[in-house]
């Protein structure tokens, strides 16, 4: 965010370079300015509120990243219980042709803004499970994802690198550039 | 004057916060009375059965791990040891060894993950941290035997994976006196809480007449007085060289599962014990003498092993392929939640969520 | 395993053949062996009945008040449900295999003697068809509703894009 600081400041209609050198220090220090849609993403990158929303074996995983050892709760990320509350979801688990519809139904009530991450190799493409009658292949056929992490289960530490990588892409959009595969 | 109520009904899941996984109870109550609760189940079915007949018999063992993920050691256990069985093949001492104790120290992980999660449902929400806390030391020492945290895969037909890393088995037995340390922080924290005693002695009342009738096993069973335990009536593996107790109680309520679990892990702590000096005069291979091609014989068994939620079995049928040709998992969290519709009749609702979590749930198991 | 518990695995299949034959009459067996030393006796769908049931279940010889498993398993000319009973008090096992045919599946449920069997036997119901008379809710249950079919039967279509899931 330093960066994003405009150096040359028009203030007041006169540039800074015409103000008191006393003031005009006063000013670099004190007064930030940046684009309003990135302070919005540097906010919500901040606060990340993830649905619970474990369904496997990836669930334990991801209770693990947010208990004492890896800790999710300093990156910001709090567990809530309801989809209302909550703004990115990570489906941890393998989706079923039965589970798909409460799915459906959980992320059309979060509110917008809203991420999806894929958790593990079964929300990525259907995992060990590929080949069975009940499973969706991937939870991407049902609703649009974000970042995809592959892993059965993906240590904590890959958790933690994909809200990582969400950060990151939020900000990117936020900036009006798109994600690349850079 | 009498106040008018009317039934109503209360779906509870498949996403709720209670940490089970996708379980829908669909509850009728009148008032805080619950008259009928219907369990619906298969949110997670992902038909192992089915794809275990078109895949060979080691290829099969890490489905195995995702059953009762909490517990991936013995479910891998069950499932090598019927196809050793059938096949007639003798596993070496030291990988009989290695097996306990990876058993035993996923018992304990399991049951740290019960300890912790049901707490949380009935609202303490540090418990959590002490029980996570302490699965993670668990944890890094599956992590450099067989490499992976929760779904090891690590047992193999006729013996084990890899063998104990040097020095790993004195890390083992540094970290058994550490968690007998710990585990009296959990008596101190929580057993003597008056708000958890209110909440869970006399609730959720099995007899032991109804918990045979049910096929209970396992710690909802041995609470409600069946003194029944597979690796003491039935050995399998070495457990018959091992010396431990079968904590058994009487009054069939949620606070008598807790009691047995929580002495269920120092009792699993003392087998880990013996089984580590035992194990130095064990110098065999790790695995045994087994055919490239795995061909058990046509035939049918029936084997089964005490996880932590019961008594968890596999009927297998061969045709003398390499595929098996029939896979029935006996998974123990199937059969115990067939209790709750009656268990639940009468119940007030807010002893819902301490009732289901005393009974120790894991939803990869129950649909398989 | 030892001499004694062989013998007295022998005499148990001995008991259990005998009774079932002085109730059903002397054609019911099957097919009555050791199997991988515990006993195992294979009958028809038309001689397992309520009676033998409370008989398994009561008889002061047998006992046998636990049921761990019932599976159901398809084969190419007929079907079968394999139960495997326990009696805690006299500690014996027993598997039992009961054979019905493959076109219209059908073996009385044992729900009221032994609770266990209750979702066994819907989920049998589910996954390859067969019906079990006399259980009070024989519908679906870890599939949806609306599935059509049984996934565990041999002939079952596995074409997932059929099936709309890939």
């Amino acid at each position: 965010m330093v960066d994003n600081i405009k150096r040359q400041v028009v203030f007041d209609g006169k540039e800074l370079d015409e103000f008191d050198p006393a003031v005009a220090e006063d000013i670099k220090r004190n007064v930030a300015l940046v684009k309003f849609d990135e302070l919005k993403a540097w906010a919500r990158t901040s606060s990340f509120w993830p649905l619970s929303f474990g369904l496997a074996c990836c669930a334990i995983e991801m209770m693990a990243t947010g208990g004492a050892h890896y800790d999710f709760d300093r990156f910001g990320v709090m567990f809530r219980a309801s989809p209302r509350h909550a703004d990115v979801m990570i489906v941890a688990g393998t989706v079923t042709s039965k589970m798909a519809p409460a799915l459906r139904r959980l992320y059309d009530q979060m509110p917008e803004p809203k991420w999806v991450i894929a958790m593990g190799s079964c929300a990525t493409c259907g995992g060990p499970y590929y080949r069975s009658y009940s499973v969706v292949n991937g939870v991407d056929k049902i609703i649009p994802v974000d970042v995809y992490v592959p892993g059965c289960p993906p240590t904590p530490m890959e958790l933690i690198d994909a809200v990582e990588k969400l950060r990151v892409k939020i900000r990117t959009e936020a900036k009006g550039k798109r994600v690349g595969l850079e | 004057m009498s106040i008018r109520t009317e039934e109503m009904i209360l779906n509870v899941g498949p996403q709720h916060p209670s940490t089970h996984g996708v379980f829908r109870l669909v509850v009728k109550i009148d008032g805080e009375v619950i008259q009928e609760a219907t369990p619906v189940i298969g949110y997670l079915h992902r038909g192992t059965e089915k794809l275990a007949e078109d895949l060979t018999y080691t290829q099969f063992i890490p489905y195995t791990d995702r059953l009762d993920y909490l517990n991936a050691m013995t479910n891998n256990y069950v499932w090598c040891n019927t196809v050793e069985q059938l096949m007639g093949i003798q596993v070496p001492e030291r990988a009989e060894y290695l097996r306990v104790i990876s058993m035993e120290l996923n018992r304990i992980a399991s049951h740290f993950v019960w300890w912790g999660t049901f707490l949380l449902d009935l609202g303490a929400l540090s418990p959590f941290l002490y029980a996570f806390r302490d699965r993670e030391t668990i944890l890094d020492l599956f992590v450099k035997l067989c490499g992976a945290r929760m779904t090891f895969s690590y047992m193999r037909i006729g013996g084990v994976r890899f063998d104990a890393p040097s020095g790993w088995l004195d890390e083992v037995r540094a970290v058994v006196k550490e968690l007998r340390e710990n585990i009296k922080e959990y008596d101190v924290l929580v057993t003597g809480n008056e708000i958890f005693q209110h909440r869970t002695r006399g609730v959720g009342v099995i007899t032991k007449e109804q918990a045979i009738d049910w096929g209970l096993s396992g710690p909802v069973a041995r609470a409600s007085g069946v003194d029944f335990d597979i690796r003491r009536n039935d050995p399998y593996s070495i457990y018959d060289r091992f010396d431990f107790d079968i904590p058994v109680r009487t009054e069939g309520d949620v606070y008598a599962k807790y009691e047995v679990r929580l002495e269920e892990i120092r009792q699993s702590l003392c087998i880990i014990e013996q089984a580590l000096d035992q194990i130095d005069k064990a110098e065999s291979p790790i695995i045994a003498k087994v055919p490239k091609i795995i061909k058990p014989p046509a035939g049918e068994i029936y084997t089964r092993a005490e996880a932590s939620k019961g008594e968890l079995g596999v009927h297998l049928i061969s045709d003398g392929t390499t595929k098996p040709y029939r896979v029935k998992l006996r998974r123990p969290s199937f059969v115990n939640i067939e209790i709750l519709p009656e268990l639940l009749k009468g119940e007030n609702i807010a002893n819902l969520i301490a009732i289901f979590g005393g009974i120790d749930v894991v939803l990869g198991e129950v649909d398989a | 395993m030892s001499e004694q518990l062989l013998n007295k695995a022998e005499q148990l299949l001995t008991t259990i053949v005998e009774k079932i034959q002085s109730k059903a009459g002397a054609d019911a067996i099957i097919d009555s062996k050791l199997n991988f030393n515990r006993p195992m006796v294979v009958i028809d769908t038309s001689v397992w009945d309520n009676e033998l049931a409370t008989i398994l279940r009561n008889d002061e010889q047998l006992q046998f008040d636990f049921l761990s498993c019932v599976s159901g398993v398809d084969y190419d000319n007929h079907m079968e449900v394999v139960y495997q009973f326990y009696s805690i008090p006299l500690d014996n096992y027993l598997m039992l295999k009961v054979k019905t045919n493959r076109q219209e599946p059908s073996v009385i449920s044992v729900k009221q003697l032994w609770n266990t069997a209750d979702w066994h036997e819907r989920e049998a119901f589910d996954l390859l068809g067969i019906r079990f008379e006399g259980h009070p809710n024989l519908t679906r249950i870890l599939l949806q509703d609306e599935w059509v079919g049984h996934p565990l039967r041999k002939d079952y279509n596995i074409d997932k894009e059929e099936l709309g899931l890939d």
